[in-house]
């Protein structure tokens, strides 16, 4: 009916349909009390317009009961909303568990991304339908937002720590990717595609262009590189903390505090190292600030999360090729 | 104007410090009164966004600044709010001067209170020389190699430690800028003074610059502890 | 004619003085309104250029018509212009200035040269912000996020935000005087609960300025040194933090939305009583409306920041809190509706602008609605669902309530009526005109289009065509008045003192009036929009 003047973007995830049930109910809602506003003021404007009959104003002081009741109704009706919407947005904002992980980068003006089976994209990102995916994002200039309107999310992307984002396509297809935050000259230029795939396929392009390396495995190469092991030794404590199983976990800090080591921990322990110093070390670490580029951050924050044993009865890997060897959980 | 209809309507416009649009000498002064009050509550909002900033970064960066705090002069940063607690006297005193007529008495206590905030302006210019010769001035220049070697044993990042420094120009910098202002404002009090244009019926200038004085030492008596004491205790 | 020849003699604030030196060192409120007035019409041209600009561009897809370093440019200065330089000083600065010591009754604000001074300042921001715009411009959006605007643009940020800086100054001493002139200058018996609402939504925007603006100004100043000095406090590669800039920011810039709106919702509590011979309808709820929004309204800053990556509990408060913050509006649309009831309502041109408030304020709340809920908002903010709906509230509410204003009071500030029929024409053609305007983009907005695009997918190009018809039908209709009412001034009907039998202190004077507004203190023994007992004049009792 709407094909030529849509009103609203293609459903393609999880979280569309929910979305727009709110919105064409507060449409309605809205239709609904402008109607009856302007009903009221046409008929209230025609029936009482200045006549030279002579008839005057009846002089009405107000009413406290009609005050009360048109403050306590839309207040009830608005909780309604708040309620409604803030179930949408929790269900947005908190992770499923059993997610695979893509690492997102914002540059002035277009969007790096990692998978971590090794596959690098650039203002394309291909993902399997049917799937919670997870982005890890960050920015390695200004703030950027990663906005895909088919899937009905937004995230900004902050420079100096990651802010995350989940979605399940449900549709295969093509769809916007939008920078929505602006970012500076080429910001209407920083958009790209979301390309859903049927899970098979998916797994035929997963394979086609895979000539980097796991993003753990160059992680691991880089970490080898960059001296870290002499420190963070994997088997006897080291100088610095052993890293398997770290990720995930509570970590207790010099100063009492109890964090847990969630990816912007860890991030931020390699930037930064002394902001928070593990129990029983000293900061000795030289900050990595400004030497690592974001990719290579998120390699290193892929591998040590790689760290961690397979947790039993769970995927024994965040990606998305590990996922897709098991049957799916519908 | 003179011819004005309006000015008849008042008996008391024979006041010449009675402005044109009030009605009496005590309605002009509440008016003013209440003018310099909410002046005062944007000036608490102008220097609530700095505080802040200070708070938020204070949390996070408690080693950098404990150590820049260490490093600031806390022995002229207690003598000049010594200074400005006296100046605050000298102009309290002034205002009760001027309510009771006292012209000299009036007179020397407003000198006296410029002479405080000069001094303070001084010492306050022999502070920031120091950190200029100590490159603790955000910029190019910047460098707090001096404060990271006194205390080996926590992790100062410099960058963080410039947020420390911006934070203390910037606050102590606005609060100068305020204290200058006024210095001017007390200058033209204290020629006025002597001309002898204030006395019991007419003072609000001074109870109301008295105000913008008291307010600019409060914001200091702030500043210091924030800026000068997060950490003076010795290090273990 | 012989009254004309006498009325025109009359000696008043117009012709009391000549000369420019009589202009530029005035200390007669109504004269500083003229002043503003002149100059915040200027700056609406200049920001209504880009305006035109921008909506030029998005006719096609392609970035065609400038570069997208200009189409950059020109949005922020549309923004900054418009926000800083017409919208915040339009009501206050040119009608709350001429009115709000005629509505007290006091023959001037509480203090005068102040009130001059703040149209020095203004003039000097101004000023600055036009050498900005021609010496490069500013391309970092009206927000001036940060880190683009510390670290990466290479405009003349610092000179925007200076401008900027100092134009925050004449908003914070004119928002004093009025609060004071409220307080102390009343005439005998002019209560708080006789005073005409415009007076109470003047105070409660008052009092935003006076909170509000102390905030942006330090946050603009450190964003300036930053740029100087290098301070790192906003920028993340350094330890300082971007989201803090958002904080201090929306702090202020969001209770700035409702010094826009506030004063044309006390315009609007105006001109509905007179239009319809009625008291309005629930004084107190409407009196007290305003002062709640000006309070709720510094509680809900974040709701600008739900995909900023702040908690989600932060987010929750801050979202139940702008619901509340909407209560308030809701109560005023419900009331002035009412105060209509069993009126006796004419179509004059200020009542058409006061009706057309209603309709695109209401449109514009409900769609703050939207905004207001978290699950919608991720998907639309940073969307033209966001411009549409703050262009309803700012320019479908704002301006619409300036204009209303402008025309009810014309006849007391010239002494000259406006062309009626003119009037009305172009009152229709602003809300048509609008509406092609805005509303297409709440579609665009939902459909997914982000905000600041120089170039666009293709399939969002018909409701920009709209859009952009829309805007050339609104550029006539803003034309129209500022040429028949400049048309009115030598060859406007002589206007009496009541034209309208309005209600307010500032009727029971003559047009214009006299450099001290009264020839004897008024004393007040009614209560405000005491219609029952003010006659109406003969040519409006005819006029449907």
């Amino acid at each position: 009916m709407f094909e030529n003047l849509p009103l609203w973007p293609a459903r393609a995830s999880t979280m569309a349909g929910n979305v727009d049930l709110l919105y064409i109910f507060l449409v309605l809602l809205s239709l609904f009390t402008c109607v009856a506003i302007f009903i009221t003021i046409v008929v209230f404007v025609t029936k009482y317009r200045r006549r030279l009959d002579g008839r005057e104003a009846q002089q009405i002081e107000g009413s406290v009961l009609l005050e009360i009741a048109w403050t306590v109704v839309p207040l009830g009706i608005f909780m309604l909303i708040f309620a409604w919407g803030a179930i949408i947005y929790f269900q947005e904002r908190v992770l499923p568990r059993d997610v695979a992980e893509i690492y997102v980068v914002g540059k002035q003006w277009m969007w790096k991304l990692q998978h971590v089976e090794g596959q690098r994209e650039i203002n394309q990102l291909h993902v399997p339908a049917n799937r919670d995916i997870k982005l890890i994002m960050t920015s390695q200039d200004v703030i950027h937002s990663f906005f895909v309107p088919e899937f009905r999310i937004k995230q900004d992307v902050v420079p100096g720590r990651y802010t995350t984002l989940w979605f399940r396509a449900t549709q295969p297809g093509t769809y916007h990717l939008f920078c929505s935050q602006y970012c500076g000259t080429q910001h209407s230029g920083m958009v790209g595609q979301i390309v859903v795939m049927e899970p098979a396929q998916y797994q035929a392009w997963l394979t086609t262009g895979g000539a980097f390396g796991s993003l753990a495995a160059n992680g691991a190469s880089l970490f080898a590189q960059l001296g870290c092991p002499t420190c963070h030794q994997s088997e006897m404590q080291g100088r610095g903390p052993i890293l398997s199983e770290v990720y995930g976990n509570p970590v207790r800090l010099e100063d009492g505090q109890t964090v847990v080591a969630d990816d912007n921990y860890i991030r931020e322990s390699i930037v930064n190292p002394s902001a928070k110093i593990v129990s029983g070390f000293k900061p000795i670490m030289p900050v990595f600030q400004g030497l690592l580029n974001e990719e290579q951050l998120n390699e290193l924050v892929a591998y040590v999360k790689s760290l961690n044993p397979p947790p039993a009865g769970s995927v024994n890997s965040p990606g998305i090729a590990a996922a897709e060897t098991k049957p799916q959980q519908p | 104007m003179s011819d004005s209809p309006l000015l008849v309507e008042h008996p008391e416009h024979d006041n010449p410090a009675l402005l044109h649009h009030f009605a009496t000498p005590e309605q002009q002064r509440n008016t003013a009164s209440l003018g310099m009050w909410l002046f005062l509550a944007t000036e608490v909002m102008f220097f609530g966004g700095m505080f802040c900033a200070y708070l938020v970064y204070r949390y996070w960066y408690y080693n950098e600044f404990a150590a820049g705090s260490r490093s600031l002069d806390i022995w002229l940063g207690t003598i000049n709010t010594v200074v400005l607690i006296c100046s605050s006297l000298t102009v309290a005193l002034g205002v009760k001067a001027a309510q009771l007529g006292k012209r000299k008495q009036l007179v020397g206590l407003l000198l006296a209170t410029l002479v405080f905030g000069v001094a303070f302006l001084g010492i306050k210019g022999i502070e920031w020389y120091q950190k200029y010769e100590e490159h603790h001035i955000p910029g190019h220049s910047f460098d707090v190699s001096d404060i990271i070697q006194n205390y080996p044993q926590i992790h100062i990042d410099p960058s963080h430690s410039q947020i420390y420094f911006s934070l203390y120009f910037a606050m102590t910098g606005l609060h100068a800028l305020h204290m200058i202002v006024g210095i001017g404002i007390f200058a033209f009090l204290t020629y006025y003074s002597w001309k002898g244009k204030y006395g019991p019926e007419y003072y609000t200038p001074i109870e109301n610059g008295g105000l913008y004085w008291h307010f600019v030492d409060i914001i200091w008596i702030y500043l210091f502890p924030l800026l000068y004491l997060i950490d003076r205790k010795p290090l273990r | 004619m012989a009254t004309a020849a006498v009325t025109t003699e009359r000696e008043n604030y117009l012709n009391a003085e000549y000369g420019i030196k009589s202009w530029l060192l005035t200390t007669d409120h109504k004269r500083i309104a003229l002043l503003y007035l002149i100059s915040i019409t200027f700056f609406f041209f200049v920001g209504g250029f880009f305006a035109l600009l921008i909506r030029l561009e998005l006719l096609t897809p392609a970035g065609d018509l400038v570069l997208a370093d200009t189409y950059n440019k020109l949005f922020t200065m549309h923004g900054q212009v418009m926000v800083f330089f017409f919208l915040i000083p339009s009501i206050p600065a040119t009608l709350g200035n001429f009115l709000v010591p005629m509505m007290v009754g006091a023959k001037d604000l509480a203090f005068p040269r102040i009130n001059l001074l703040s149209w020095y300042l203004y003039i000097a921001g101004g000023l600055l912000m036009l050498l900005c715009i021609l010496t490069g411009g500013v391309d970092t959006g009206w927000t001036f996020y940060t880190p683009f605007s510390t670290g990466f643009s290479n405009t003349n940020v610092t000179e925007a935000g200076l401008a900027i800086f100092i134009n925050g100054f004449s908003s914070i001493l004119t928002g004093l005087n009025f609060v004071v002139t409220i307080h102390r200058m009343r005439a005998p018996g002019m209560t708080w609960s006789r005073m005409p609402l415009f007076l109470w939504s003047t105070y409660a925007t008052s009092i935003i300025f006076l909170l509000g603006t102390p905030v942006i100004a330090i946050t603009l100043l450190l964003v300036v040194m930053e740029r100087a000095f290098g301070l790192g406090i906003f920028d993340p590669t350094r330890g300082g933090d971007p989201v803090l800039f958002q904080h201090l920011f929306w702090f202020y810039s969001h209770p700035a939305v409702y010094i826009m709106i506030l004063p044309a919702m006390g315009v609007v509590s105006e001109i509905i009583p007179c239009f319809s011979r009625k008291r309005v309808f629930g004084y107190k709820a409407v009196a007290m409306s305003s002062i709640a929004i000006a309070v709720f309204g510094f509680l809900v800053w974040a709701h600008h920041m739900f995909v900023a990556g702040i908690s989600l509990y932060a987010a929750l408060v801050f979202s139940i809190l702008s619901y509340l913050v909407a209560l308030p509006s809701a109560v005023k649309v419900f009331n002035w509706t009412a105060t209509m009831y069993k009126g006796s309502i004419s179509f004059s041109t200020p009542m058409l602008y006061a009706l057309g408030f209603i309709g695109l304020f209401t449109i514009g709340g409900l769609t703050g609605l939207f905004l207001a809920c978290l699950g919608i908002d991720v998907h639309v903010h940073d969307t033209y669902f966001v411009i549409a709906h703050f262009h309803y509230i700012m320019v479908g509410g704002a301006l619409m309530g300036y204009l209303g204003g402008l025309h009810f009071w014309w006849p007391k500030i010239t002494g000259r009526m406006y062309p009626e029929a003119w009037g009305r024409l172009s009152a229709m053609i602003v809300f048509i005109g609008f509406n092609l305007t805005f509303f297409p983009q709440f579609i665009l907005g939902y459909l997914g289009m982000p905000r600041r695009y120089w170039q666009y997918p293709p399939e969002f190009q018909v409701l920009n065509v709209f859009s952009t018809a829309g805007a050339s039908i609104l550029a006539v209709g803003y034309l129209l008045p500022m040429v028949y009412l400049l048309w009115s001034l030598r060859y406007g009907k002589l206007a009496g003192d009541n034209p309208w039998g309005a209600s307010g202190l500032e009727w029971t004077t003559q047009s214009p009036p006299t450099t001290f507004n009264f020839d004897e203190t008024p004393e007040v023994t009614w209560e405000a929009y005491d219609y029952e007992h003010i006659p109406l004049p003969m040519e409006v009792t005819l006029e449907r």
